[in-house]
């Protein structure tokens, strides 16, 4: 058996998840290539110091809008001998997994939390109120990975070689125009040790910020529920849940969040959740390590002037 | 222009599930079914497209039991025209469901597929992705945006850290994500004339798919539930928790 991870990478810098998804691989083989499209050569290097590595296939060529219509050709044409695919279940994963596995003819096991075996997987259903337990009967499998649920393999100690991997074509029907990222000196949302997230109970973009502060003491991300992206008080990129991201830090203090299943979906994983909530009766409560019950406008601020 | 849409019959969003004693599945007898909403956001748009003059027909397609019947027609007291319901009993997987769809896109010459990016029962989010693939057709995925002018769609998705925007040429596969509209409700006229639409029933064999599952489910839990968290009483505990029990000062 051998899997091939795609590796998600700007040019700058690797996405850090797919230290996940190596571990995710080991459970599964030893013989392990990596796939990275168009790396610079910190990329490159980065990826070969992962632990576990043998080869770093770098597919070459203009890359910029990673569209899945390119890729998809040359990670069936790189996966030739390979058992299992892998990648980490973001955006980037999602867009372009299956498009590949239906190429192969494969149904690809999504967001998967748990190997059994190198056919069995776990995967959390609904919104993650169920875990289901799959056997694949493919001979190939494509996966995606919930970072999440994997503890990351080492980023140093490894030498894996660097080959050059296959061209990608253009592709005639599809034109990536742009891309709009939001800039914040904050991390990254999926990678974050600590989350300080804000909900409905904010109330205004304005009063949004008051969560500010307390991100930067803490050197925190800053998250949203679905119910403060859809009131318009920060964008889509900062929603933690089912329909957004799905996150596990080390501490998650969820701010004026109530708690919809939705949401609960996309954190309950966090290792230690804190909750400052005025409702004694919601529901993120049944689920926090540790509850605030008051008004969060007076105990922010407070809580601000205290890490001082 | 001929649009397709396909939707799917799920446990209603708002419902709490309960899996079946035998630990197979989730239970569904008994439970409020709805469209799938990512479904429902990509019949809104199809009909927001017909009634700009773009769109001359909107194809609904359910897989499923008799019932799914009833989802379609909560489509068609939306504004889609016409349905096929393809038979089936047992548990769909997106590459079935892909598979029937580009059937059903080859019979009907259609010119722009738009679909929900995943169901909220199986949250795989990999049909419309599939379908493009098997049709070697653009796909837009977790759209926000979409403007089709003449041959093209211009389509705004929602990735991690932003937006992307793309151009596709038609034909093309477009997945909707929250963000790209809010559903209409349905009027009674509407609700009237729905009932009146045309649904073609059939097979997969009629249709001329063959598919073996190629996921078996061996079995479905429970995730670990978390303990019943400890209230604390001021800012003061809870600075004294962050530093002495989650260590993070």
């Amino acid at each position: 058996m051998s899997v091939l991870v795609i590796a998600e990478s700007n040019n700058e810098y690797l996405d850090r998840n797919v230290l996940s998804c190596v571990a995710a691989a080991l459970e599964i083989s030893e013989d392990i290539d990596i796939l990275v499209f168009d790396g610079s050569e910190k990329v490159l290097s980065d990826c070969a110091k992962i632990k576990g590595i043998k080869n770093v296939i770098n597919s070459k060529g203009n890359l910029v809008g990673t569209l899945a219509e390119v890729l998809a050709p040359v990670i069936i044409e790189t996966a030739k001998n390979s058992s299992h695919v892998m990648m980490v279940a973001g955006t980037f994963g999602k867009n372009l997994m299956p498009r590949v596995a239906a190429l192969a003819d494969s149904q690809q096991i999504s967001d998967i939390s748990a190997v059994i075996d190198s056919d069995t997987f776990v995967r959390p259903i609904y919104a993650g109120n169920a875990l289901a337990t799959v056997k694949s009967s493919d001979s190939k499998k494509f996966i995606t990975v919930r970072a999440t649920a994997f503890q990351a393999v080492e980023s140093e100690g490894g030498n894996a070689n660097i080959v050059e991997g296959l061209q990608p074509k253009d592709s005639s029907n599809s034109k990536f125009v742009n891309r709009d990222l939001s800039e914040s000196d904050r991390p990254e949302l999926t990678a974050a040790k600590i989350i300080v997230s804000g909900g409905r109970g904010l109330g205004s973009s304005e009063n949004f910020k008051i969560l500010d502060p307390l991100a930067d003491k803490l050197g925190a991300a800053i998250g949203a529920s679905r119910a403060a992206v859809d009131a318009g008080y920060v964008s889509n990129d900062y929603q933690v849940g089912q329909t957004g991201k799905v996150v596990a830090p080390e501490l998650y203090l969820a701010i004026g969040i109530s708690g919809a299943i939705q949401h609960l979906a996309g954190m309950k994983d966090s290792k230690v959740i804190i909750a400052i909530n005025k409702d004694e009766e919601a529901p993120i409560f049944q689920i926090a390590d540790y509850c605030l019950v008051g008004d969060l406008f007076d105990i922010i601020p407070e809580l601000v002037k205290k890490l001082d | 222009m001929k649009i397709l849409v396909a939707v799917k019959r799920v446990i209603d969003y708002n419902v709490k599930i309960r899996i079946n004693s035998e630990r197979t599945a989730v239970e569904t007898n008994n439970v409020k079914m709805s469209m799938n909403p990512f479904d429902e956001i990509a019949v809104e748009e199809a009909v927001r497209l017909k009634e700009s003059g773009k769109v001359d027909e909107i194809l609904v397609v359910s897989i499923g039991q008799r019932k799914v019947q009833e989802t379609m027609r909560t489509a068609f007291a939306m504004g889609a025209d016409r349905g096929i319901h393809i038979s089936y009993e047992g548990e769909t997987e997106p590459l079935m469901v892909a598979k029937i769809l580009k059937k059903i896109v080859d019979n009907e010459n259609i010119d722009l597929v738009i679909m929900g990016k995943q169901a909220i029962d199986d949250d795989s989010n990999q049909t419309g992705q599939m379908l493009a693939g098997i049709l070697s057709w653009p796909q837009g995925t977790f759209i926000s945006k979409l403007e089709v002018v003449d041959k093209n769609a211009s389509v705004t998705r929602e990735i991690d850290g932003g937006l992307e925007t793309l151009k596709l040429n038609l034909p093309c596969v477009i997945t909707t994500d929250l963000r790209l509209n809010e559903p209409r409700y349905a009027s009674l006229p509407n609700i009237m004339k729905a009932k009146r639409k045309e649904i073609v029933e059939m097979s997969m064999a009629e249709l001329g798919v063959e598919y073996t599952n190629r996921l078996k489910i061996i079995k479905v839990e429970e995730p670990p539930t978390r303990s019943e968290g400890r209230k604390l009483e001021d800012v003061t505990e809870l600075i004294n928790i962050l530093r002495d029990e989650v260590g993070v000062l």
